[in-house]
């Protein structure tokens, strides 16, 4: 029951209470930290969740959203969007991309466990 | 009694009062006193560099050798200066609107800014003036050797040679030193200009005194003078006809086309106004210059004996008669002739042979732009003080070289005869519409090989360079073409057959090319600016340029003109256009003042290539083709302003359409601050929500864990509040009272507190720091400047992109205060961001480095504040910004109390 989450963050801190907070729960946390390579991390590790923050170096969250459903394999893969900027129109275009998930920062840890919980294995 | 050492001396001397006159004026010009410098008085004897040493001792040798003939050159110029006054002032006027730096440029300027053609009169002219210098050098030697050989007591002769060589070497660092002070060539060299004049003053005095010593005390009264001059075999021999016109009008022509001339007539005038003095003036001089020089001719034959030199005369008569002084002031008269003539004519070809070969040759040679690296300035002044060496130089060997053989007059009326080459192409040129490039180019190529050919190259002797069968039989025995009887013109004087052939075949070339082929767009707008000068001075050829140019131009002007020179004139540009900052918009009324500007650094083709690889070409519209052409009137002034108008609304529309830009990227940076504030301020509160629920709710956290997520939250929190800080920091700068605390400290040690506050200097990150002024002490808030210092440090630490980042900070005082330019060497900031990277919440690009992008827009408010300004300084080497203090919070340094 070993399931696999890829972070996609580029802060230093937060990435390390996300790890902190799922590896505790009993995920295998693989972290990755800028936007132009992300795609090829994602076919990579072909983690059962991903974890995307918007503002990243290199690429938009939104752009790799949209590759990520737009591939075959990858398609399919829950993500959970997390994001400091916290207007509608972002929510808005989220949604369009094809979001599973989307939360603002800060968050509360309980509610990130409790989504990603839901997001697999449901 | 007067030994050689004597007179050593007193040449010494006067050499060192020269240097004193030429250095005072400099300086008093300099100081911007001095209006007597500006007079006419002595624009006129400045005109007076035309009597050379060959006029000086000359004239009394030809008026010897063949009567009145002496007069013709004095006649020549007379009738200029006379009849022909309007020419001269036409060719001012355009000498001065067009900036124009030599007869070489005006030329080229006139036919399109050729530079091919400016070249061909840059040859002509060397070598037509190196003679000249030769001849010069030869005359200081002779009259030398004539003293020493009067003196008993010399032990030994100096030889010819050594003479010849230190007045060469004095002549050229005299004229190094007065003539290349500054770049600018039509600038006015005050010191030289005072010099030469002083010594018109002394030749006149010399030989009038010498006239007088003459008449009254050797041949015993006006009376008496007259008998003799009757007597006189000088005043039986007749005259040729045609020689007399042929020899006037060649010393007419050569006065409007030596380079000499040129240079003190319109390059050194400093008012078009001090003509009309000169018109009456001048002529006058040389009436006196003449007046003793037949009474001197026929009593040195007379008395001195049988076989002396007739050119010595001058010199002869005091020392025959032991009047060594008279002797003195004559040696010093003749000095000064020759002096004069070589300085002169070494700065005008010297400015000619560096901005019409060197230069281009250089600007070709480092890949043909002004935008490399390396300050053209030093290349220019460098070229023009190789120039003058160089040109004193050749004048020395064809010195060495010809033996000094060849009687005075007869080298310089070859020389007369090669410049005077120029007047067709020149009186076309002022007077002709038509007269177009191709045409001049012809005229002058013929004209230039018929002179070397049947003059020049004879003048040498026969058998020198021409072999004897050449004169005899023509070149490959072709008769019609033996050098002195072109086309079967045998029996004529040697000179006037050349002068007849050279003008007659360079008039008729000139004019026929010119009527057959076509003038290109930029001739003929030069050509009316020429021949029009009077009607409309200000209208010219358009250049037309967008904004991102000017800092392709200004960086180019800074290479010519000097950073500081070339930053007052584009500030004061973009000032009148009701622009601040460095960056004038390139309007054709810009780019044609620059272009001046240039010209009088680098002559006009240069100027005007360099600005075509900017802007890409002077366009010449159909309105500007019309308004040239002879329509009517109407039609003319219909189509100026309607030109006018439709230029107005362009640049009208051209600066609404920027504020807009500038509105509309405003507002997208306002919505992009609202995203990037509400981020940078969520950030680090996650981290600090995450891990106070990771310590508040998580069991069994080791020590080390929990110190380290303490850690994490205390930091964050510190972010936070330096961005809160920086944000109310910038809105009381805005918009509050801001108490400043006023200390005073010196520069070098807030520089040093700043550049330690920034992170200090590292391997990875270079600091060079310039300027003793980081000595000045200020007197303004020094935390409130520290604090723009380190943003700007810190900046070029955090931005600059260049593999080992270095950061230059250089302190200078100017006019405007005391400004502090911060330049790495990095890519810089593109033109387009240049205009907004002070306002709030600019980043450049998507970095992440940075912090909300307040930095910059803190430090314009804080100098604000301190009266002072920061702004970004375009055409830098990389990123450069430039802070300024007002005058008035520097101060000297300190002495350093107990």
């Amino acid at each position: 029951m070993d399931r696999k989450v890829l972070l996609i963050e580029d802060e230093p801190n937060i990435i390390e209470a996300i790890s902190f907070i799922l590896s505790r729960d009993g995920w295998e946390v693989k972290t990755h930290s800028n936007g132009h390579d992300a795609m090829d991390a994602v076919r990579a590790r072909r983690p059962d969740l991903v974890i995307l923050d918007v503002m990243l170096p290199g690429k938009s969250g939104f752009d790799i959203l949209q590759e990520i459903r737009a591939d075959a394999d990858l398609g399919a893969t829950p993500v959970l969007m997390l994001t400091a900027r916290g207007q509608i129109k972002d929510r808005e275009l989220a949604e369009k991309s094809g979001v599973s998930r989307y939360m603002t920062k800060p968050f509360a840890n309980a509610d990130v466990l409790e989504a990603v919980r839901s997001m697999v294995g449901s | 009694m007067a030994t050689l050492n004597v007179l050593v001396l007193v040449c010494l001397l006067y050499v060192a009062f020269l240097f004193a006159v030429a250095f005072g004026a400099d300086r008093a010009a300099r100081r911007g006193r001095g209006t007597w410098l500006r007079s006419p008085v002595v624009y006129t004897l400045s005109l007076s560099i035309y009597c050379t040493a060959w006029t000086f001792y000359g004239a009394v040798g030809s008026a010897a050798r063949s009567g009145l003939e002496f007069l013709t050159i004095y006649l020549g110029p007379t009738l200029v200066m006379i009849g022909w006054w309007w020419t001269l002032r036409k060719m001012v006027r355009v000498g001065r609107s067009q900036r124009i730096t030599s007869i070489a440029d005006l030329i080229s300027s006139r036919y399109g800014k050729s530079n091919l053609l400016a070249v061909l009169v840059t040859l002509l002219a060397v070598i037509g003036t190196t003679p000249y210098i030769a001849l010069q050098l030869q005359s200081v030697t002779l009259s030398f050797s004539t003293f020493a050989a009067h003196d008993a007591s010399a032990a030994e002769l100096p030889t010819l040679q050594s003479t010849a060589f230190w007045v060469a070497l004095g002549l050229a660092l005299f004229t190094i030193l007065f003539g290349t002070r500054n770049l600018d060539a039509n600038e006015r060299h005050h010191g030289v200009v005072m010099a030469i004049a002083v010594e018109a003053v002394v030749k006149l005095a010399a030989l009038l005194a010498v006239g007088i010593f003459v008449v009254w005390g050797l041949a015993g009264g006006i009376g008496p003078t007259l008998d003799r001059i009757d007597a006189s075999p000088i005043a039986t021999w007749d005259q040729s006809g045609g020689r007399w016109i042929g020899l006037t009008m060649l010393s007419a022509a050569a006065f409007l086309c030596l380079p000499r001339m040129f240079q003190v007539m319109v390059v050194e005038n400093e008012d078009e106004d001090h003509l009309r003095t000169a018109a009456w003036a001048f002529p006058g001089y040389l009436m006196l210059m003449s007046l003793f020089v037949v009474p001197i001719a026929v009593v040195g034959l007379d008395i001195l004996p049988p076989g002396s030199n007739p050119d010595m005369f001058v010199l002869t008569l005091p020392l025959q008669e032991g009047r060594d002084w008279l002797a003195i002031l004559s040696f010093i008269g003749g000095f000064s002739s020759a002096t004069s003539m070589v300085i002169v004519a070494a700065i005008a070809v010297s400015t000619m042979v560096s901005n019409h070969v060197v230069m281009p040759v250089w600007l070709w040679s480092t890949g043909g732009t002004a935008m490399m690296s390396g300050d053209v300035r030093h290349v220019a002044l460098l070229a023009r003080r190789l120039s003058i060496g160089g040109i004193v130089l050749l004048g020395y060997l064809y010195f060495q070289i010809s033996g000094g053989g060849t009687a005075l007059a007869a080298i310089g009326l070859v020389s007369f005869a090669g410049v005077a080459q120029f007047l067709p192409a020149l009186l076309g040129g002022l007077f002709w519409r038509g007269a177009n490039r191709t045409g001049a180019l012809a005229g002058l190529g013929v004209g230039a090989t018929v002179w070397l050919y049947c003059l020049f190259l004879p003048s040498f002797g026969p058998s020198m360079i021409l072999p004897q069968t050449v004169f005899d039989h023509g070149p490959f025995g072709l008769g019609w073409l033996r050098p002195q009887a072109l086309f079967g013109a045998v029996g004529m004087d040697p000179l006037v057959h050349a002068v007849m052939w050279s003008m007659m075949l360079n008039t008729a070339v000139f004019v026929m090319v010119s009527v057959m082929t076509f003038p290109r767009p930029v001739e003929r707008l030069q050509g009316a600016q020429f021949v029009n000068v009077f009607q409309h001075s200000g209208t010219a050829p358009g250049w037309s340029g967008g904004l991102a140019q000017s800092e392709d131009l200004l960086i180019m002007s800074q290479r010519i003109m000097g950073g500081a020179q070339a930053q007052a004139l584009f500030s004061s540009a973009a000032k009148r256009q009701g622009l601040a900052g460095y960056l004038p918009e390139p309007t054709p009324e810009f780019l044609q003042e620059l272009e001046r500007e240039l010209s009088g650094s680098v002559g006009a083709a240069t100027a005007h290539a360099m600005i075509s690889q900017i802007v890409g070409g002077a366009t010449v519209s159909v309105e500007d083709l019309m308004a040239v052409a002879d329509e009517t009137a109407q039609i003319m002034e219909y189509s100026s302003q309607l030109e006018a108008k439709t230029q107005e609304q362009e640049r009208t529309a051209r600066q609404l359409r920027e504020a807009y830009q500038k509105l509309t990227q405003l507002s997208v940076q306002k919505d992009a601050f609202l995203s990037q504030i509400s981020h940078e301020l969520r950030t680090p509160m996650t981290s600090i929500r995450a891990f106070s629920e990771i310590l508040r709710d998580t069991e069994g956290l080791s020590s080390e864990e929990k110190g380290k997520y303490a850690t994490i939250i205390h930091d964050e929190a510190i972010r936070l509040t330096r961005l809160l800080d920086d944000l109310l920091d910038l809105s009381v700068l805005e918009h509050g009272q801001v108490v400043l605390n006023i200390h005073s400290g010196r520069l070098r040690d807030l520089l040093d507190r700043a550049v330690g506050a920034a992170g200090g200097e590292t391997d990875m990150f270079k600091i060079e720091r310039h300027g003793s002024e980081e000595e000045l002490w200020l007197t303004t808030d020094l935390d409130r400047l520290a604090q723009v210092f380190i943003n700007l440090i810190s900046n070029a630490r955090k931005y600059c992109d260049a593999g080992k980042p270095v950061l230059t900070i250089t302190a200078k005082l100017e006019t405007a205060g005391l400004v502090i330019d911060f330049t790495d060497n990095g890519s810089g900031i593109p033109t387009d961001q240049q205009s907004v990277i002070f306002e709030k919440f600019s980043r450049i690009g998507h970095t992440k480095a940075g912090g909300a992008g307040l930095g910059l827009a803190i430090c314009r408010e804080i100098m604000a504040r301190l009266r002072g300004e920061i702004i970004y300084l375009p055409g830098q080497s990389g990123a450069s910004f430039r802070v300024i203090l007002p005058s008035e919070t520097v101060s000297v340094p300190h002495v350093a109390s107990a």
